[in-house]
């Protein structure tokens, strides 16, 4: 059990959240409504993608510093599930867009670069899965990783703040400005973003076992030949 | 007494409401009002704590897994 208090940790905000998220009060703003809320739910899937492709691109750096297919391991399954949770962030995003900006797929600069990153990282699975030797595999996929990840913060926080952007927070747009100050909603969302990381880190240590149980069982076969 | 001074409270937080905003836009204040938001909440409860059955439960079966290997060593 105590090995598992920050899983329940993490599973105790997101209930929060999801109470929370729905009780709470919002600020009152015309086309957006309700789905400010979606505050809640849609940036945290984001903020936890980040978090995870971190840790990923931390472990590259080992990995190349030291090349143990440990931190091999780690780093392609914390970019996993960072894909993973990207994934959900677009799906979230192109619901809320076709209810405030009217199509799901507006062109945005912020839906595109997201897409495009996320389009950089399928590429390192490929990547992955197109060598065989361990080795090569592990160094070619550290340095691209590193690359993949250098890529996406440019395409997400930078270059739609440049251009125009109705995504909030970006170019042109004070968008979330008037909710950032809003204590009530701060209140939730960075509860949402530590649960959600929370669940991803017991994600990727989920994947991490069982490819290491699948590991030893391989060696425990070659013992046995 | 008391309702009555719970529907003054009532028009006098909507008031407050209104002019902090200054934004009359339409919110879902009689779904609110006719408790069926709990019914979502609910929803996506179950949801969100079926799926973390799920992750508990695959914890586990790894967990059992690890200890038969330990055993074969």
């Amino acid at each position: 059990m105590e090995k598992h208090w920050w899983k329940i940790v993490g599973v105790l905000l997101l209930v929060y959240i999801h109470i929370g998220g729905m009780f709470i009060e919002v600020p009152r703003l015309n086309i957006l409504n309700e789905t400010a809320r979606a505050l809640y739910f849609h940036v945290p899937m984001w903020f936890t993608m980040i978090l995870l492709y971190g840790y990923s691109v931390y472990y590259s750096i080992q990995y190349l510093r030291n090349p143990i297919s440990d931190y091999d391991l780690k780093s392609m399954q914390f970019a996993h599930v960072g894909t993973a949770f990207g994934i959900l962030g677009i799906l979230t995003g192109m619901l809320w867009a076709n209810y405030t900006w009217g199509t799901p797929w507006h062109g945005d600069p912020k839906q595109n670069g997201a897409a495009i990153a996320l389009l950089v990282y399928l590429a390192y699975f490929v990547l992955r899965g197109s060598l065989d030797n361990e080795e090569q595999r592990g160094r070619l996929s550290a340095v691209y990783n590193i690359f993949a990840f250098a890529a996406m913060i440019p395409l997400i926080f930078i270059i739609p703040r440049m251009t125009d952007s109705m995504h909030p927070g970006n170019g042109g747009n004070p968008g979330f400005n008037a909710y950032d100050l809003d204590s009530r909603m701060r209140m939730i969302f960075y509860p949402a973003v530590i649960g959600w990381f929370l669940i991803g880190l017991w994600i990727v240590s989920l994947r991490v076992r069982s490819k290491k149980i699948q590991e030893r069982l391989f060696d425990l076969e070659d013992g046995k030949i | 007494m008391g309702k009555f001074r719970k529907i003054l409270f009532t028009l006098i937080a909507f008031l407050i409401a209104n002019i902090g905003f200054a934004q009359d836009a339409e919110m879902a204040d009689a779904m609110r009002s006719n408790g069926k938001i709990y019914v979502v909440v609910g929803i996506i409860l179950i949801i969100l704590l079926g799926l973390i059955l799920y992750l508990f439960s695959m914890d586990r079966k790894l967990s059992k897994l690890e200890k038969e290997l330990d055993k074969l060593g």
